[in-house]
Protein backbone atom coordinates (compact mmCIF):
# COMPACT_ATOMS: atom_id res chain seq x y z
CA UNK A 1 0.00 0.00 0.00
CA UNK A 2 1.56 3.43 -0.83
CA UNK A 3 2.28 6.12 1.49
CA UNK A 4 -0.82 8.44 -0.27
CA UNK A 5 -3.00 5.89 0.45
CA UNK A 6 -2.17 5.53 4.04
CA UNK A 7 -2.41 8.82 5.09
CA UNK A 8 -5.53 9.03 3.83
CA UNK A 9 -6.75 6.43 5.83
CA UNK A 10 -5.44 8.45 9.26
CA UNK A 11 -7.13 11.79 8.11
CA UNK A 12 -10.34 11.51 6.63
CA UNK A 13 -11.97 14.93 5.66
CA UNK A 14 -15.47 14.52 6.02
CA UNK A 15 -17.94 16.35 4.17
CA UNK A 16 -21.90 16.40 5.67
CA UNK A 17 -24.42 15.78 2.54
CA UNK A 18 -27.37 16.14 4.10
CA UNK A 19 -29.65 15.10 1.25
CA UNK A 20 -33.59 15.84 2.33
CA UNK A 21 -32.88 13.66 5.96
CA UNK A 22 -35.67 14.16 9.05
CA UNK A 23 -32.07 15.68 10.52
CA UNK A 24 -32.08 13.11 13.27
CA UNK A 25 -29.36 11.86 11.27
CA UNK A 26 -27.29 14.54 11.22
CA UNK A 27 -27.54 15.49 14.65
CA UNK A 28 -25.98 11.98 15.08
CA UNK A 29 -23.31 12.99 12.83
CA UNK A 30 -22.46 15.96 15.07
CA UNK A 31 -22.53 13.79 18.28
CA UNK A 32 -19.28 12.20 16.82
CA UNK A 33 -17.47 15.68 17.37
CA UNK A 34 -18.61 15.31 20.74
CA UNK A 35 -16.43 14.88 24.07
CA UNK A 36 -17.88 11.24 24.21
CA UNK A 37 -16.88 10.02 20.40
CA UNK A 38 -14.50 12.63 19.51
CA UNK A 39 -13.67 11.62 15.67
CA UNK A 40 -10.75 13.45 15.45
CA UNK A 41 -8.78 11.35 17.45
CA UNK A 42 -8.94 9.12 14.09
CA UNK A 43 -7.83 12.37 12.44
CA UNK A 44 -11.28 13.05 11.03
CA UNK A 45 -12.79 16.65 11.20
CA UNK A 46 -15.82 18.30 8.97
CA UNK A 47 -14.34 19.94 5.74
CA UNK A 48 -16.22 23.51 5.13
CA UNK A 49 -16.05 23.35 1.45
CA UNK A 50 -16.86 19.74 -0.70
CA UNK A 51 -13.27 20.78 -2.49
CA UNK A 52 -11.75 19.43 0.90
CA UNK A 53 -13.56 16.65 1.94
CA UNK A 54 -12.40 13.02 1.43
CA UNK A 55 -16.03 11.47 2.18
CA UNK A 56 -19.13 12.11 1.48
CA UNK A 57 -21.41 11.31 4.54
CA UNK A 58 -24.73 11.37 2.53
CA UNK A 59 -27.90 11.00 4.81
CA UNK A 60 -31.83 10.98 3.56
CA UNK A 61 -34.10 10.34 0.74
CA UNK A 62 -32.81 12.03 -2.53
CA UNK A 63 -35.91 14.01 -4.07
CA UNK A 64 -35.98 15.18 -7.28
CA UNK A 65 -34.13 18.16 -6.68
CA UNK A 66 -31.15 16.98 -4.00
CA UNK A 67 -30.63 14.12 -6.87
CA UNK A 68 -28.79 17.08 -8.78
CA UNK A 69 -27.16 18.42 -5.87
CA UNK A 70 -25.82 15.30 -4.91
CA UNK A 71 -24.73 13.81 -8.36
CA UNK A 72 -22.73 17.97 -8.62
CA UNK A 73 -21.06 17.51 -4.89
CA UNK A 74 -20.08 14.26 -5.98
CA UNK A 75 -18.48 15.75 -9.22
CA UNK A 76 -16.92 18.83 -7.24
CA UNK A 77 -15.22 16.51 -4.49
CA UNK A 78 -11.60 15.54 -5.66
CA UNK A 79 -10.99 12.05 -6.12
CA UNK A 80 -10.39 9.66 -4.41
CA UNK A 81 -13.31 10.32 -2.72
CA UNK A 82 -15.82 7.82 -0.90
CA UNK A 83 -19.54 8.25 -0.38
CA UNK A 84 -20.85 6.96 2.97
CA UNK A 85 -24.41 6.61 3.23
CA UNK A 86 -25.89 7.08 6.64
CA UNK A 87 -29.03 6.12 7.94
CA UNK A 88 -31.68 3.83 6.69
CA UNK A 89 -33.16 6.05 4.40
CA UNK A 90 -29.98 6.67 2.55
CA UNK A 91 -29.20 2.78 2.67
CA UNK A 92 -32.91 1.74 0.80
CA UNK A 93 -35.35 4.74 1.45
CA UNK A 94 -37.09 2.79 3.84
CA UNK A 95 -40.86 3.99 3.89
CA UNK A 96 -40.00 6.59 1.56
CA UNK A 97 -39.70 3.87 -0.94
CA UNK A 98 -43.05 4.57 -3.05
CA UNK A 99 -43.13 8.18 -1.73
CA UNK A 100 -44.30 10.43 -4.62
CA UNK A 101 -41.04 12.67 -4.88
CA UNK A 102 -38.48 9.77 -3.77
CA UNK A 103 -37.39 9.12 -8.01
CA UNK A 104 -34.23 7.08 -6.84
CA UNK A 105 -31.60 5.70 -4.21
CA UNK A 106 -28.71 6.96 -3.20
CA UNK A 107 -26.35 4.59 -4.80
CA UNK A 108 -28.36 4.79 -8.18
CA UNK A 109 -26.63 8.44 -8.18
CA UNK A 110 -23.31 8.13 -6.69
CA UNK A 111 -21.65 5.12 -5.93
CA UNK A 112 -22.10 4.24 -2.47
CA UNK A 113 -18.27 2.51 -0.16
CA UNK A 114 -20.41 1.91 3.34
CA UNK A 115 -23.83 1.68 4.07
CA UNK A 116 -24.44 2.38 7.62
CA UNK A 117 -28.34 1.33 8.43
CA UNK A 118 -30.33 2.66 11.94
CA UNK A 119 -32.93 5.34 12.00
CA UNK A 120 -31.32 6.90 13.15
CA UNK A 121 -27.68 5.41 13.27
CA UNK A 122 -26.03 5.28 16.87
CA UNK A 123 -22.51 6.96 16.55
CA UNK A 124 -20.79 4.06 17.53
CA UNK A 125 -22.28 2.37 14.38
CA UNK A 126 -20.94 5.17 12.49
CA UNK A 127 -17.26 4.81 14.18
CA UNK A 128 -18.05 1.01 13.57
CA UNK A 129 -18.67 2.29 9.80
CA UNK A 130 -15.75 4.03 9.39
CA UNK A 131 -13.41 1.48 10.71
CA UNK A 132 -14.62 -0.67 7.75
CA UNK A 133 -14.76 1.73 5.34
CA UNK A 134 -10.87 2.06 6.48
CA UNK A 135 -10.34 -1.72 5.85
CA UNK A 136 -11.71 -1.21 2.55
CA UNK A 137 -9.57 1.67 1.47
CA UNK A 138 -6.58 -0.87 3.12
CA UNK A 139 -7.44 -3.31 0.80
CA UNK A 140 -7.60 -1.44 -2.36
CA UNK B 1 26.14 28.69 -1.86
CA UNK B 2 25.69 25.23 -0.62
CA UNK B 3 25.62 27.22 2.86
CA UNK B 4 22.73 29.50 1.60
CA UNK B 5 20.88 26.61 -0.05
CA UNK B 6 21.41 24.27 3.26
CA UNK B 7 19.90 27.17 5.34
CA UNK B 8 17.44 28.20 3.23
CA UNK B 9 15.79 24.35 2.62
CA UNK B 10 16.81 22.96 5.62
CA UNK B 11 17.86 24.76 9.03
CA UNK B 12 16.83 27.19 10.19
CA UNK B 13 14.74 27.06 6.15
CA UNK B 14 11.78 25.20 5.16
CA UNK B 15 12.37 21.84 6.79
CA UNK B 16 13.41 22.87 10.02
CA UNK B 17 10.15 25.66 10.42
CA UNK B 18 7.62 23.77 8.40
CA UNK B 19 8.61 20.95 11.55
CA UNK B 20 7.69 23.52 13.99
CA UNK B 21 5.20 24.95 12.50
CA UNK B 22 3.45 21.44 12.10
CA UNK B 23 4.13 20.39 15.27
CA UNK B 24 2.71 23.98 17.04
CA UNK B 25 -0.43 23.18 14.98
CA UNK B 26 -0.56 20.03 16.82
CA UNK B 27 -0.46 21.80 20.15
CA UNK B 28 -2.77 23.98 19.09
CA UNK B 29 -5.39 21.31 17.65
CA UNK B 30 -4.93 18.95 20.82
CA UNK B 31 -5.06 21.95 23.61
CA UNK B 32 -8.25 22.95 21.92
CA UNK B 33 -9.36 19.32 22.30
CA UNK B 34 -8.56 18.83 25.92
CA UNK B 35 -10.34 22.49 26.56
CA UNK B 36 -13.24 20.95 24.68
CA UNK B 37 -12.83 17.85 27.56
CA UNK B 38 -11.41 16.17 23.79
CA UNK B 39 -9.14 13.68 23.33
CA UNK B 40 -7.57 15.25 19.96
CA UNK B 41 -5.43 13.91 17.06
CA UNK B 42 -2.36 11.87 17.90
CA UNK B 43 1.16 14.38 17.45
CA UNK B 44 1.63 13.28 13.59
CA UNK B 45 -1.49 14.41 12.08
CA UNK B 46 -0.80 17.44 10.23
CA UNK B 47 1.93 15.58 8.61
CA UNK B 48 0.02 13.34 7.75
CA UNK B 49 -2.71 15.87 6.95
CA UNK B 50 -0.15 17.77 4.41
CA UNK B 51 0.77 13.41 3.09
CA UNK B 52 -2.84 13.17 2.25
CA UNK B 53 -3.88 16.46 0.79
CA UNK B 54 -0.58 16.28 -1.43
CA UNK B 55 -2.16 13.40 -2.92
CA UNK B 56 -5.44 13.94 -3.76
CA UNK B 57 -6.71 15.37 -7.16
CA UNK B 58 -6.48 18.79 -7.80
CA UNK B 59 -9.18 20.66 -8.97
CA UNK B 60 -8.76 24.00 -11.11
CA UNK B 61 -12.34 25.64 -11.40
CA UNK B 62 -13.51 26.34 -15.15
CA UNK B 63 -12.07 30.02 -15.95
CA UNK B 64 -9.50 30.13 -12.87
CA UNK B 65 -6.29 31.96 -13.64
CA UNK B 66 -2.76 30.61 -13.97
CA UNK B 67 -2.63 32.62 -10.45
CA UNK B 68 -4.93 30.35 -8.63
CA UNK B 69 -2.19 27.48 -9.07
CA UNK B 70 0.47 29.99 -8.51
CA UNK B 71 -0.38 32.24 -5.89
CA UNK B 72 0.31 29.33 -2.71
CA UNK B 73 3.36 28.63 -3.67
CA UNK B 74 4.25 32.23 -3.24
CA UNK B 75 3.17 32.18 -0.50
CA UNK B 76 4.91 29.50 0.73
CA UNK B 77 8.21 31.02 -0.75
CA UNK B 78 7.85 34.40 0.85
CA UNK B 79 6.69 32.49 4.35
CA UNK B 80 10.07 30.25 3.77
CA UNK B 81 12.25 33.14 3.25
CA UNK B 82 11.24 35.17 6.35
CA UNK B 83 11.41 32.14 8.86
CA UNK B 84 15.37 31.66 7.31
CA UNK B 85 16.52 35.54 7.56
CA UNK B 86 14.53 35.38 11.05
CA UNK B 87 16.08 31.83 11.87
CA UNK B 88 19.62 33.36 10.47
CA UNK B 89 19.34 36.79 12.64
CA UNK B 90 18.78 34.60 15.93
CA UNK B 91 21.63 32.16 14.83
CA UNK B 92 24.40 34.96 14.09
CA UNK B 93 22.76 38.00 14.78
CA UNK B 94 26.08 39.41 13.96
CA UNK B 95 25.49 38.78 10.24
CA UNK B 96 21.80 40.56 9.13
CA UNK B 97 21.83 43.19 6.88
CA UNK B 98 20.20 46.41 7.26
CA UNK B 99 16.88 46.90 7.33
CA UNK B 100 16.18 43.32 7.77
CA UNK B 101 13.30 43.76 9.78
CA UNK B 102 11.50 46.13 7.45
CA UNK B 103 11.92 43.46 4.05
CA UNK B 104 10.73 40.96 7.03
CA UNK B 105 7.42 42.92 7.72
CA UNK B 106 6.94 43.24 3.76
CA UNK B 107 7.60 39.05 3.45
CA UNK B 108 4.83 38.22 5.99
CA UNK B 109 2.91 40.14 3.84
CA UNK B 110 3.02 38.25 0.74
CA UNK B 111 1.38 35.21 2.31
CA UNK B 112 -2.02 37.00 3.12
CA UNK B 113 -1.55 39.03 -0.58
CA UNK B 114 -1.59 35.04 -1.84
CA UNK B 115 -4.83 34.01 -0.17
CA UNK B 116 -6.56 37.30 -1.50
CA UNK B 117 -5.27 36.57 -5.21
CA UNK B 118 -5.73 32.38 -5.23
CA UNK B 119 -8.62 33.17 -3.84
CA UNK B 120 -10.06 36.36 -6.42
CA UNK B 121 -8.82 34.41 -9.52
CA UNK B 122 -11.14 31.03 -8.60
CA UNK B 123 -13.77 33.15 -9.79
CA UNK B 124 -16.13 32.02 -6.50
CA UNK B 125 -18.36 33.85 -4.80
CA UNK B 126 -17.76 32.75 -1.29
CA UNK B 127 -14.31 33.00 -2.00
CA UNK B 128 -14.18 36.52 -3.08
CA UNK B 129 -16.26 37.51 -0.24
CA UNK B 130 -13.48 35.75 2.09
CA UNK B 131 -10.46 37.61 -0.46
CA UNK B 132 -12.48 41.09 0.81
CA UNK B 133 -12.20 40.59 4.50
CA UNK B 134 -8.67 39.35 4.06
CA UNK B 135 -8.15 42.43 2.39
CA UNK B 136 -9.83 44.04 4.83
CA UNK B 137 -7.92 42.64 7.68
CA UNK B 138 -4.17 43.30 6.84
CA UNK B 139 -4.96 46.60 6.06
CA UNK B 140 -6.35 46.49 9.82
CA UNK B 141 -3.66 44.77 11.71
CA UNK B 142 -0.84 45.87 9.56
CA UNK B 143 -0.91 49.52 10.79
CA UNK B 144 -0.94 48.63 14.84
CA UNK B 145 1.48 46.06 13.71
CA UNK B 146 4.00 48.79 12.09
CA UNK B 147 3.51 50.74 15.20
CA UNK B 148 4.69 48.15 17.07
CA UNK B 149 7.75 47.36 15.31
CA UNK B 150 8.74 51.06 15.84
CA UNK B 151 8.68 50.82 19.07
CA UNK B 152 11.09 48.07 19.03
CA UNK B 153 13.02 50.15 17.01
CA UNK B 154 13.15 53.22 19.23
CA UNK B 155 13.49 50.92 22.33
CA UNK B 156 16.83 49.63 20.84
CA UNK B 157 17.90 53.35 19.97
CA UNK B 158 17.15 53.25 15.98
CA UNK B 159 18.31 49.61 15.33
CA UNK B 160 16.59 48.30 11.59
CA UNK B 161 18.71 45.57 12.03
CA UNK B 162 17.31 42.58 13.67
CA UNK B 163 20.70 41.32 15.19
CA UNK B 164 21.35 45.10 16.27
CA UNK B 165 17.88 44.78 18.06
CA UNK B 166 18.47 41.35 19.54
CA UNK B 167 22.50 42.14 20.63
CA UNK B 168 21.41 45.75 22.25
CA UNK B 169 18.47 43.78 24.54
CA UNK B 170 21.11 41.13 24.93
CA UNK B 171 23.94 43.52 26.43
CA UNK B 172 21.19 45.71 28.33
CA UNK B 173 17.57 44.66 29.16
CA UNK B 174 14.75 42.81 26.90
CA UNK B 175 12.42 45.70 25.75
CA UNK B 176 9.48 44.43 28.14
CA UNK B 177 11.88 45.64 31.23
CA UNK B 178 13.41 48.97 32.01
CA UNK B 179 17.14 49.33 32.93
CA UNK B 180 15.68 50.22 36.24
CA UNK B 181 14.70 46.85 36.58
CA UNK B 182 10.74 47.81 36.46
CA UNK B 183 8.21 46.54 33.81
CA UNK B 184 8.85 48.73 30.93
CA UNK B 185 4.87 49.86 30.12
CA UNK B 186 5.68 51.00 26.13
CA UNK B 187 7.08 47.61 26.23
CA UNK B 188 4.54 46.12 27.84
CA UNK B 189 1.22 47.77 25.59
CA UNK B 190 3.78 47.09 22.74
CA UNK B 191 3.63 43.34 23.55
CA UNK B 192 0.09 42.87 24.28
CA UNK B 193 -0.50 44.80 20.97
CA UNK B 194 1.58 42.44 18.87
CA UNK B 195 0.04 39.70 20.40
CA UNK B 196 -3.46 40.35 19.13
CA UNK B 197 -2.04 41.55 15.68
CA UNK B 198 -0.49 38.00 15.91
CA UNK B 199 -3.93 36.24 16.30
CA UNK B 200 -5.17 38.16 13.39
CA UNK B 201 -1.85 37.45 11.09
CA UNK B 202 -2.07 33.64 12.05
CA UNK B 203 -5.81 33.68 11.31
CA UNK B 204 -7.19 32.65 14.38
CA UNK B 205 -10.46 32.93 15.93
CA UNK B 206 -11.39 36.26 16.71
CA UNK B 207 -10.22 37.56 13.75
CA UNK B 208 -10.57 34.49 10.89
CA UNK B 209 -13.69 36.26 9.33
CA UNK B 210 -12.02 35.70 6.28
CA UNK B 211 -12.29 31.40 6.63
CA UNK B 212 -15.26 30.95 8.44
CA UNK B 213 -16.65 27.58 7.72
CA UNK B 214 -20.02 28.21 8.98
CA UNK B 215 -21.14 31.38 7.16
CA UNK B 216 -18.98 31.37 3.88
CA UNK B 217 -17.56 27.77 4.15
CA UNK B 218 -13.80 28.16 3.80
CA UNK B 219 -13.88 31.31 2.15
CA UNK B 220 -10.68 32.14 0.83
CA UNK B 221 -10.17 28.62 0.47
CA UNK B 222 -12.75 26.97 -0.80
CA UNK B 223 -12.05 25.86 -4.10
CA UNK B 224 -8.39 24.82 -3.66
CA UNK B 225 -8.02 20.90 -3.33
CA UNK B 226 -4.94 18.47 -3.34
CA UNK B 227 -1.69 20.17 -3.41
CA UNK B 228 -1.83 24.14 -3.47
CA UNK B 229 -4.15 23.77 -0.39
CA UNK B 230 -1.26 21.42 1.41
CA UNK B 231 0.79 24.26 0.06
CA UNK B 232 -1.59 26.77 2.47
CA UNK B 233 -1.35 24.68 5.14
CA UNK B 234 2.07 24.66 5.07
CA UNK B 235 2.37 28.17 4.82
CA UNK B 236 -0.16 28.75 8.06
CA UNK B 237 2.17 26.67 9.67
CA UNK B 238 5.01 28.15 8.89
CA UNK B 239 3.71 31.74 9.97
CA UNK B 240 2.84 29.98 12.92
CA UNK B 241 6.41 29.27 13.84
CA UNK B 242 8.31 32.84 12.13
CA UNK B 243 5.52 34.74 13.89
CA UNK B 244 6.01 33.92 17.56
CA UNK B 245 9.44 34.26 16.90
CA UNK B 246 9.39 37.77 15.78
CA UNK B 247 8.06 38.76 18.88
CA UNK B 248 10.77 36.93 20.77
CA UNK B 249 13.49 38.85 18.73
CA UNK B 250 11.61 42.46 18.44
CA UNK B 251 10.43 42.20 22.64
CA UNK B 252 11.44 39.38 24.59
CA UNK B 253 15.39 38.75 23.41
CA UNK B 254 17.45 38.89 26.61
CA UNK B 255 18.30 35.35 26.44
CA UNK B 256 17.72 33.13 23.66
CA UNK B 257 19.73 29.99 24.62
CA UNK B 258 17.80 26.91 22.90
CA UNK B 259 15.80 25.84 26.08
CA UNK B 260 14.63 29.67 27.15
CA UNK B 261 13.78 30.02 23.46
CA UNK B 262 11.73 27.16 23.40
CA UNK B 263 9.58 28.17 26.93
CA UNK B 264 9.43 31.45 25.71
CA UNK B 265 7.79 29.95 22.02
CA UNK B 266 5.54 27.54 23.55
CA UNK B 267 4.27 30.36 26.23
CA UNK B 268 3.29 32.78 23.24
CA UNK B 269 1.66 29.45 21.78
CA UNK B 270 -0.31 28.45 24.78
CA UNK B 271 -1.82 32.18 25.05
CA UNK B 272 -2.59 32.47 21.52
CA UNK B 273 -4.53 29.41 21.84
CA UNK B 274 -6.09 30.62 24.68
CA UNK B 275 -7.48 33.37 23.35
CA UNK B 276 -8.79 31.39 20.06
CA UNK B 277 -10.60 29.21 22.45
CA UNK B 278 -12.65 32.05 24.70
CA UNK B 279 -13.53 34.21 21.66
CA UNK B 280 -16.37 34.25 19.35
CA UNK B 281 -15.51 35.73 16.22
CA UNK B 282 -15.65 39.20 15.68
CA UNK B 283 -17.69 40.93 12.17
CA UNK B 284 -15.40 41.78 9.71
CA UNK B 285 -16.22 45.75 10.77
CA UNK B 286 -15.80 44.82 14.34
CA UNK B 287 -12.13 43.60 13.75
CA UNK B 288 -11.58 46.72 10.91
CA UNK B 289 -13.10 49.41 14.34
CA UNK B 290 -10.80 47.44 16.94
CA UNK B 291 -7.55 47.57 15.20
CA UNK B 292 -7.95 50.76 13.77
CA UNK B 293 -9.45 52.27 17.08
CA UNK B 294 -7.95 50.91 20.21
CA UNK B 295 -5.19 48.83 19.08
CA UNK B 296 -3.61 51.83 17.12
CA UNK B 297 -3.83 54.11 19.60
CA UNK B 298 -2.10 52.05 22.22
CA UNK B 299 0.61 51.44 19.76
CA UNK B 300 0.71 55.37 19.38
CA UNK B 301 0.42 55.46 23.07
CA UNK B 302 3.53 52.90 23.29
CA UNK B 303 5.40 54.97 20.42
CA UNK B 304 5.33 58.08 22.36
CA UNK B 305 6.32 56.63 25.96
CA UNK B 306 9.34 54.83 23.98
CA UNK B 307 10.47 58.08 22.74
CA UNK B 308 10.05 59.44 26.93
CA UNK B 309 12.11 56.39 27.59
CA UNK B 310 9.80 54.67 29.77
S1 LIG C 1 -32.75 7.22 8.62
FE1 LIG C 1 -34.27 7.86 10.13
S2 LIG C 1 -33.24 9.44 11.28
FE2 LIG C 1 -32.10 9.20 9.39
S3 LIG C 1 -32.94 10.70 7.99
FE3 LIG C 1 -34.06 8.79 7.66
S4 LIG C 1 -35.86 8.93 8.96
FE4 LIG C 1 -34.39 10.49 9.67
Amino acid sequence: MNIKLKALTKSIWVFHAACSPCNNCDIEILDLLTPRHDIERLGMTLAASVRHADALLVTGIPNTKTKERLKTLYEQAPKPCVVVAIGTCACGRNMFRDSYNSPCNIDDIVPVDVYIPGCPPKPEAMIAGVAKLIEKLKSK
Amino acid sequence: MLKLIFNFLIFPGFLFASCVGLIAGWVDRKVTARIQWRVGPPWYQNFVDIIKLSGKEIIVPQGAKAIFLLSPFAGLLSAVLAAVILGRSILVPAQSFVGDLIVLLYLLVIPAASLIFGASSSRNPLASVGASREMKMVLGYELPFILVAVVAIIKCEGAVKLGNILSYQMSFTSNLILPSGWVSPSGLIAFSVAILCMQAKLGFVPFDAAEAEQEIMGGTLIEYSGLPLAVFKLTKALLLYTMPLLLIVLFWGKDLRPAFLIVKYVSLLVVVILIKNTNPRLRIDQALRFFWGPMTVLALVAVVLALFGI
